[in-house]
């Protein structure tokens, strides 16, 4: 008898183990999405909001689609015509207040259609990402972190870092050259990884794409900004659009047969081949509170049929970090917890 | 008499539908706690996949639930303790309750976030409540309480089923496997 109930024990105790296992990743990366998110989100995080690119604004407006990319998808966006998208203009950084122009990094992220056409995407403005993988990824914004007894960044640490990884060379290449602009609208943003389009004979054809300012918008006179003003680009990006549409370029670059389509760390050589696939044209903003582009998560990996996820294992990892930051925010929303940030 | 008439195994479409959702809960369950914390690449299709298989466990549960409104059941043993027959009773209710409210939680959460629920590639289903931030919060937080009510559920399930067949050896865990106790 005493046998008897030993196996039951032995079979609930294993189960039990098992399940708590796999729920604290026994075997797996020690780098988790919640590990992840809670280093982004900061030692006090911003409830409700984004735990990376915090504040930002919405926008509005068409993709009007040339059809030059209808042999290489079938993907409803790409197809000549107007296909209308909500999106979110955004800074880094992890507070919901922060000054714009003291952010390194500034994003424009659209969504489109419905169904199996949905399309989500978040550009930045960096052309590639600094690693290859997300545990090199955690590793550098731990080392980018301001030490938490001083206060202040370590410089002997980020040496170290980038001198272990020369990988990142052409992201600081990019950074030593880059001068950020003094409008949302006249910066390029970058898909930085790279997607597949599908063709209907399900070819595919590896791609990265830019969201380049149009000519018109970058001839528009300059609206003078006070850089000390904390919102200053977003009151910019407001003034301007009550003037003229806000028009960019989507340049798509193919890759050829020597681009590693997996490695976001590699800028592909200047003479491949660029198709301008059309223009994305804002028409209107409003803020983020309430607002259409609060209430989605701008996940790179929901994608439309035709096109389809490379194996970029940073492109990969962006999914399940982005759902997490995604999950804390909607709990805190939904319990009321959310913080306001009035000046948004 | 009526009593006479009852089966002593659980019907061949209720056993077969049992054991492959067992199967399929237990995938499931496992799919859903390592694709959540995950950074590594297969987590895209894995999600892909258990979405896809959360679709299927929910037209399972509806047959299922057919075949046990449809399917007389074998009785629980007579000399079982009233308390015992009320607590059998009431897990059974909440293991259908979890098997209903996994998917469609899972469902709803996936609306709210606007974003599309693929059925193995083949074709997209339909969002039928708006995208909402507070809604995927309260979704996705159901989703994963479920999700542990259910592991609780399963785990006393199994215990219970071991006592019947193992301690107390009567003809509860036998009904399912298909074997008349003599």
């Amino acid at each position: 008898m005493l046998a008897r109930y030993g196996v039951i024990g032995v079979v609930i105790v294993g189960l039990v183990a098992l399940v708590w296992a796999v729920a604290s990743g026994v075997g797996q990366s020690e780098v988790t999405a919640e590990r992840f998110v809670d280093m982004q989100g900061g030692q006090n995080p911003h409830a409700g909001f984004r735990r990376a690119h915090a504040k930002g604004f919405c926008i509005e407006g068409n993709f009007n689609a040339n059809g030059a990319l209808s042999s290489y998808t079938t993907a409803d966006a790409f197809q000549s015509g107007s296909h209308p998208f909500t999106g979110r203009i955004s800074i880094s950084g992890n507070n919901p207040t922060a000054p714009d122009m003291a952010a390194g990094v500034r994003s424009l992220a659209l969504s489109f259609g419905e169904g199996n056409q949905t399309w989500r995407t978040a550009m930045n403005t960096p052309p590639v990402m600094p690693v290859g993988t997300p545990e090199d990824f955690f590793a550098m914004i731990q080392a980018l972190s301001p030490d938490p007894e001083t206060g202040e960044r370590n410089p002997e640490r980020i040496q170290a870092f980038f001198a272990s990884h020369p990988e990142t060379q052409a992201l600081r290449n990019w950074q030593a050259s880059y001068s950020p602009s003094q409008s949302f609208a006249t910066e390029t943003y970058n898909s930085i990884n790279a997607f597949y389009l599908i063709d209907e004979n399900g070819n595919q054809q590896a791609i990265r794409w830019a969201v380049a300012p149009s000519s018109e918008t970058s001839s528009s006179p300059a609206i003078a900004i006070n850089a000390e003003n904390p919102d200053a680009l977003q009151e910019e990006f407001a003034a301007r659009i009550q003037q003229n549409a806000v028009v960019f370029d989507f340049m798509v670059t193919l890759a050829s047969e020597q681009d590693d389509e997996n490695n976001p760390t590699i800028p592909w050589p200047e003479d491949r081949e660029t198709i301008n696939a059309g223009q994305i044209v804002i028409t209107g903003v409003s803020p983020q509170a309430g607002a259409l582009c609060n209430e989605i998560n701008f996940d790179p990996l929901v994608l439309p049929e035709g096109m389809a996820a490379t194996a970029d294992p940073i492109l990969r990892a962006r999914s399940a970090a982005y759902a997490e930051s995604y999950r804390r925010r909607a709990r805190e929303t939904f319990l009321g917890q959310g913080e306001d940030a009035s000046h948004e | 008499m009526q009593a006479m008439s009852k089966p002593t195994v659980h019907s061949t479409p209720a056993r077969i539908i049992h054991w492959a959702m067992a199967l399929l809960i237990w995938s499931l369950i496992f799919a859903g706690l390592s694709m959540v914390q995950s950074l590594q690449t297969w987590q895209v299709e894995l999600l892909a996949i258990h979405k896809s298989f959360g679709v299927v466990a929910l037209l399972l549960v509806i047959w299922r639930l057919i075949i046990r409104l449809t399917h007389e059941q074998p009785e629980l043993p007579k000399d079982l303790a009233p308390s015992q027959k009320r607590i059998a009773h009431l897990s059974h209710v909440l293991l259908y309750v979890a098997m209903f409210a996994m998917p469609i939680s899972g469902y709803l959460m996936q609306n709210a976030a606007g974003r599309p629920i693929e059925f193995f590639g083949l074709f997209t289903l339909p969002a039928i409540i708006p995208v909402n931030l507070s809604a995927y919060g309260f979704f996705r937080e159901t989703h994963s309480w479920i999700a542990w009510g259910l592991v609780a559920l399963v785990v006393l399930h199994i215990a219970a089923a071991l006592h019947h067949g193992l301690i107390r050896k009567d003809s509860v865990l036998q009904s399912m496997l298909g074997k008349t106790k003599d």
